[in-house]
């Protein structure tokens, strides 16, 4: 009897002694975006009780798997509510795969749109309109969720720059995001001419695309692509840039 | 008639013969003395090697070949996906099923070790030679990590051959899809494949798998130091499995939260500081969702892992040390 509360009391010491050690090293795991999922009563309800208890056991990433799974199958079904909620499920389960937020994203934001215009059941356009702009704003919303927890990634900025060009319209929030994600060490040599693209577009900024643009020309040939060429030359000739001073 | 020697002659030939045996005799055993030291790497190499030989006679194996047809199965399923998801997939359902096949196989091999050895009563003539026991549970868990070591190696490698042909499937059908577009396109095209297929993360990942599975290995030494039988052990074992990934919040809950009534906090406090914090241990769910892993914050887990080991395998000790056999 005495050797186990020997045993039992030097379990807790040895406890004691690593609480703050684990604490501390918790919060830098946090800190290199490990163990970001918050896994609350709320998806409890969604996942059920054995999915709830696998992803408490260290299984976090097959449960989101099983749930991307089952919102790729509900997708071939067009089933969009499913897809909503079982996307809410995966990325909440795996908030550090960019895959998650930018195939949720992709599939509220261009095919649950595209797919309520044409929606049989909806008798109007006002409604079909209305149901398009939401799945809009669902795709909208799961870019910029993902963003928040993946900040250090190009990927999901170049996605909602996407959004904000061809659903919005809106040129100046897509050359915004397009710069940030160029400011990334990560990020692909592309973002800063569709960065530039974008601030071509915007009424009163045609001088800083067109500095931005002549500076990607004159860096040589691999960047003289033929958007970049047109735009450069639609500028050229909007801001009469002397001759001698032209690309084209 | 053959010649027969004098009496006194062959009594004192045999006086000497005796003498000569019996120094002989005396120096072995002081030769033996001598040698005899508190603590031998060589008896523990002994006894690691008859557990391992006793584990794999167990055909315990058998269970890389569930986890061949597993990943096999799963990558034939997702063909159908993009080949961002199905790396992804594949990398999840790989590494979930390393670290739980590497879990269980700690707890299920350790957990029969002494209570089999007492069945067989083969501690009996283990202990009655000069082997102290704490050489014993030292042999026996050496025993187990080398095991499970030879398991992850085995599972790793399936998984990275599976991974290698994958990719180099996809890389072949890349190039020939994209063979129109510029050499810049292709190049990233193929980067972009290339990148969410293997990544150098893995492997402390992997590591880490292994250092999980060494704790509870441990972990388990102890409990079956007292269990009664393996049974026991092992339902013990699975408690605190999940208890253990449930540490972290106990104790965020106490050192923060001071709403609840001293009760709870004394049950939260006992939580976390009796349990292991088996969370820290999981980090390829977010190696494989591509977070990279800084060294210094791996070899802080990993030397973790290892004091875990150590202070589970002391504590063993202890509570074997004055059990009576």
């Amino acid at each position: 009897m005495i050797r186990w509360a020997i045993i039992f009391s030097l379990l807790l010491v040895f406890g004691t002694l690593r609480l703050s050690i684990e604490a501390a090293l918790t919060e830098q795991h946090r800190s290199a975006y490990f163990h970001q999922a918050r896994l609350g009563l709320d998806l409890r309800e969604q996942i059920g009780q054995l999915g709830f208890l696998a992803a408490l056991s260290g299984f976090r990433s097959l449960v989101a798997d099983v749930a991307f799974i089952q919102a790729h199958v509900a997708w071939e079904r067009t089933e969009w509510g499913r897809v909503l909620l079982l996307f809410r499920e995966a990325t909440t389960l795996q908030p550090r795969s960019v895959l998650f937020w930018d195939m949720a994203a992709w599939h509220m934001a261009w095919n649950a749109s595209v797919a309520a215009s044409h929606d049989p059941f909806l008798t109007n356009n006002a409604l079909r309109h209305k149901a398009q702009d939401e799945y809009v704003a669902l795709g909208k919303d799961f870019l910029e969720r993902g963003i928040k927890n993946n900040p250090d990634r190009p990927q999901l900025y170049e996605s909602l720059a996407r959004l904000y060009k061809e659903k919005l319209n809106n040129h100046a929030a897509a050359a915004r995001l397009f710069a940030r994600a160029a400011a990334l060490p990560s990020a692909p040599e592309r973002d800063k001419r569709f960065a530039a693209y974008e601030l071509s577009y915007l009424p009163g900024h045609e001088r800083e695309a067109y500095e931005a643009l002549r500076r990607l020309y004159d860096r040589g040939e691999h960047e003289r692509l033929p958007t970049l060429c047109t735009r450069l030359k639609y500028l050229e000739q909007k801001l009469a840039i002397p001759l001698d001073e032209r690309a084209f | 008639m053959p010649p027969t020697l004098p009496k006194k002659m062959k009594t004192a030939n045999d006086l000497d013969g005796k003498k000569r045996r019996h120094a002989s005799a005396k120096s072995v055993v002081n030769s033996f003395v001598v040698k005899h030291r508190p603590f031998s790497f060589l008896r523990i190499a002994a006894i690691t090697g008859n557990t391992l030989t006793e584990l794999v006679r167990l055909k315990v194996f058998y269970f890389l070949l569930i986890f061949a047809l597993l990943l096999i199965a799963n990558s034939l399923f997702m063909a159908r996906l993009s080949f961002q998801q199905e790396f992804q997939v594949l990398k999840d359902v790989s590494l979930g099923a390393m670290s739980i096949f590497s879990s269980l196989l700690a707890i299920v091999a350790t957990a029969r070790l002494i209570p089999r050895d007492l069945e067989d009563r083969t501690i009996y003539s283990i202990l009655a030679k000069p082997v102290p026991r704490h050489e014993y549970l030292m042999g026996k868990l050496a025993g187990v990590l080398l095991l499970l070591a030879l398991s992850i190696l085995a599972m790793s490698a399936l998984f990275l051959v599976l991974l290698f042909v994958r990719e180099h499937i996809l890389v072949n059908e890349t190039l020939r899809a994209t063979a129109s577009l510029r050499p810049e396109q292709i190049q990233e095209a193929l980067h972009r494949l290339k990148a969410s297929a293997f990544n150098a993360n893995l492997f402390p990942g992997i590591v880490i798998i292994y250092l999980k599975a060494a704790l509870l290995a441990a972990l388990t030494l102890l409990i079956s130091t007292f269990a009664s039988s393996n049974i026991f052990t092992i339902l013990v074992m699975v408690f605190v499995y999940f208890i253990g990934h449930l540490q972290a919040t106990a104790r965020e809950y106490w050192l923060q939260d001071h709403s609840g009534g001293w009760l709870v906090r004394a049950f939260l406090a006992l939580v976390a500081l009796a349990f292991p914090d088996l969370q820290l241990f999981n980090l390829v769910d977010d190696i494989v969702a591509g977070t990279a892993i800084p060294m210094t914050l791996f070899s802080q887990t990993a030397v973790l892992g290892c004091v875990y080991t150590s202070i589970y395998l002391f504590l063993a000790w202890v509570a074997f040390q004055g059990k009576e056999l």
